[in-house]
């Protein structure tokens, strides 16, 4: 079973309905329980940082993220739900600078570019053909947003991606899975992306 | 450059069906939103508009449920315009399915509706949509409302800039004098607004030749929107794209990944 968390974030109807395409069931939920047991858990996130935190505390999402972590169970974090996995972000909030669940030390960064928000069809630079990234060098994916780690994230694969700068598109680790990008509003690269984490799980 | 400019078909949707829908050969409803949708996203659509001219209140309960469907199958960005008015209005929409949402009159007259709709949702959910139109005011370039009918005395160029300020994500920019012409681009007015904009730029109205994507993106377009060269027929997304990408632009190609 994957699990989506509801924590009052955006759009999760496209998410939900590309992991249900893989075949596996699928549950929205901000029971914690729930999240935790279940095979793959989806963190969605759009918006601002700040009130994506604020909403992930409010269901005690970071000690699930952690305690996931800790029992060996995979995470797939999608925009602003792979932000949150940093340590904090350039993004203030109400002029506060907010800190993130902490899984990685860098921290997300405004990215230099004369148009932002980065909206768009992306191509992703990818030096993997394994995992949830096999077969999808050189696609194009949906990103959306104006912040993104710049530096590499060490101890995980990473894709990279240009826009005004590089920047880390995705990365993966035994655990976890996060991409900047909305693989869900990807087209058929995107649901090829989700496929093989399912297949992972 | 890595980004791709993207190309964005418009459907205007009365009470939950296709005005002006074409008859595609693979097509059994050509009325049908959900259908229209999914084969433009089969064609290489980079993104689908919705755009409500429902007559009445009651007409519009039926485009949930359209954002609903669609985004149940077709997995691209979906904007949704036309009668939003309200935080409310906004998040109905996004709980229905859409991604992004447009907003044009009801901004006009409170264009607090800016802040607060970015400041709940992020200012990347909210397209401002522009009839701009020649006329008197001090750039040369005018908000109109109606279809171009309406004059509101508000110089496009103040408008563009203060939406910003406000918060939204990009520009939806309607050519008044141009659309439904099928005479071009307005490129004056995407050259002067790519100026002093910050967010992304959607030119629309007046698309009519081939030619006349590529002169927009010179100008300076980050995306292109068009109704009437795809409702008649006279252009599939394929054919722009294919004369795009041979005279050197970037788009996106359809993934070679087999859609199962």
């Amino acid at each position: 079973m994957i699990a989506i968390l509801d924590y009052g974030s955006g759009n999760i109807r496209s998410a939900q309905r590309a992991c249900e395409k893989t075949g596996a069931d699928v549950v929205i939920t901000s029971d914690f329980k729930t999240a935790l047991e279940a095979e793959g858990l989806v963190i969605p996130g759009v918006g601002a940082f700040g009130s994506c935190m604020n909403g992930l505390r409010a269901v005690k999402g970071d000690e699930l993220i952690k305690e996931r972590l800790d029992l060996g169970r995979k995470i797939l974090g999608i925009c602003v739900g792979m932000q949150v996995l940093f340590s904090e972000s350039d993004e203030l909030f109400n002029g506060e600078r907010i800190s993130g669940v902490g899984v990685f030390p860098q921290k997300v960064e405004k990215i230099s570019a004369p148009v932002l928000p980065h909206i768009g069809w992306s191509e992703i630079e990818s030096n993997t053909d394994s995992g949830s990234f096999a077969d999808l060098n050189g696609e194009r994916f949906y990103f959306v947003h104006s912040y993104a780690v710049k530096t590499e994230v060490s101890g995980a694969t990473n894709i990279g991606c240009s826009y005004g700068e590089n920047f880390v598109a995705a990365i993966e680790t035994d655990l976890i899975t996060a991409t900047q990008f909305h693989p869900e509003k990807s087209g058929v690269a995107g649901l090829k992306l989700i496929a093989n984490w399912a297949a992972s799980l | 450059m890595s980004l791709a400019t993207r190309i964005i078909p418009c459907l205007d949707v009365s009470n939950g069906r296709v005005v002006k829908g074409i008859n595609f050969k693979n097509l059994v409803d050509a009325g049908d939103p959900v259908e229209m949708a999914r084969i433009y996203s089969e064609e290489g659509a980079d993104e689908i508009t919705f755009l409500d001219i429902s007559a009445s209140v009651e007409d519009r309960k039926t485009t949930l449920d359209v954002v609903s469907a669609t985004a149940d199958e077709v997995f691209i960005p979906l904007t949704v315009g036309g009668g939003i008015s309200s935080v409310f209005d906004v998040d109905q929409l996004l709980r229905a399915g859409a991604d992004k949402i447009s907003v044009n009159t009801a901004a006009i007259k409170n264009p607090n509706l800016i802040n607060e709709i970015s400041e709940r949702f992020g200012a990347q959910v909210l397209v401002i949509s522009i009839d701009a139109k020649r006329g008197r005011t001090e750039s040369g370039f005018e908000v109109t409302t109606h279809g171009g009918r309406n004059s509101t005395g508000i110089d496009a160029f103040t408008w563009i800039e203060e939406a910003i300020s406000r918060g939204v994500g990009e520009i939806l920019l309607n050519s008044m004098d141009m659309d439904g012409t099928r005479a071009g681009y307005d490129l004056e007015l995407i050259r002067r607004v790519r100026e002093i904009s910050s967010v992304p730029v959607i030119a629309s109205g007046g698309a009519g030749d081939l030619d006349d994507f590529g002169k927009a993106i010179e100008s300076g377009a980050d995306a292109l929107l068009a109704a009437s060269v795809f409702h008649f027929g006279i252009y599939r997304i394929s054919d722009i794209k294919r004369d795009l990408s041979r005279k050197g632009f970037t788009v996106r190609q359809n993934s070679t990944l087999r859609q199962n």
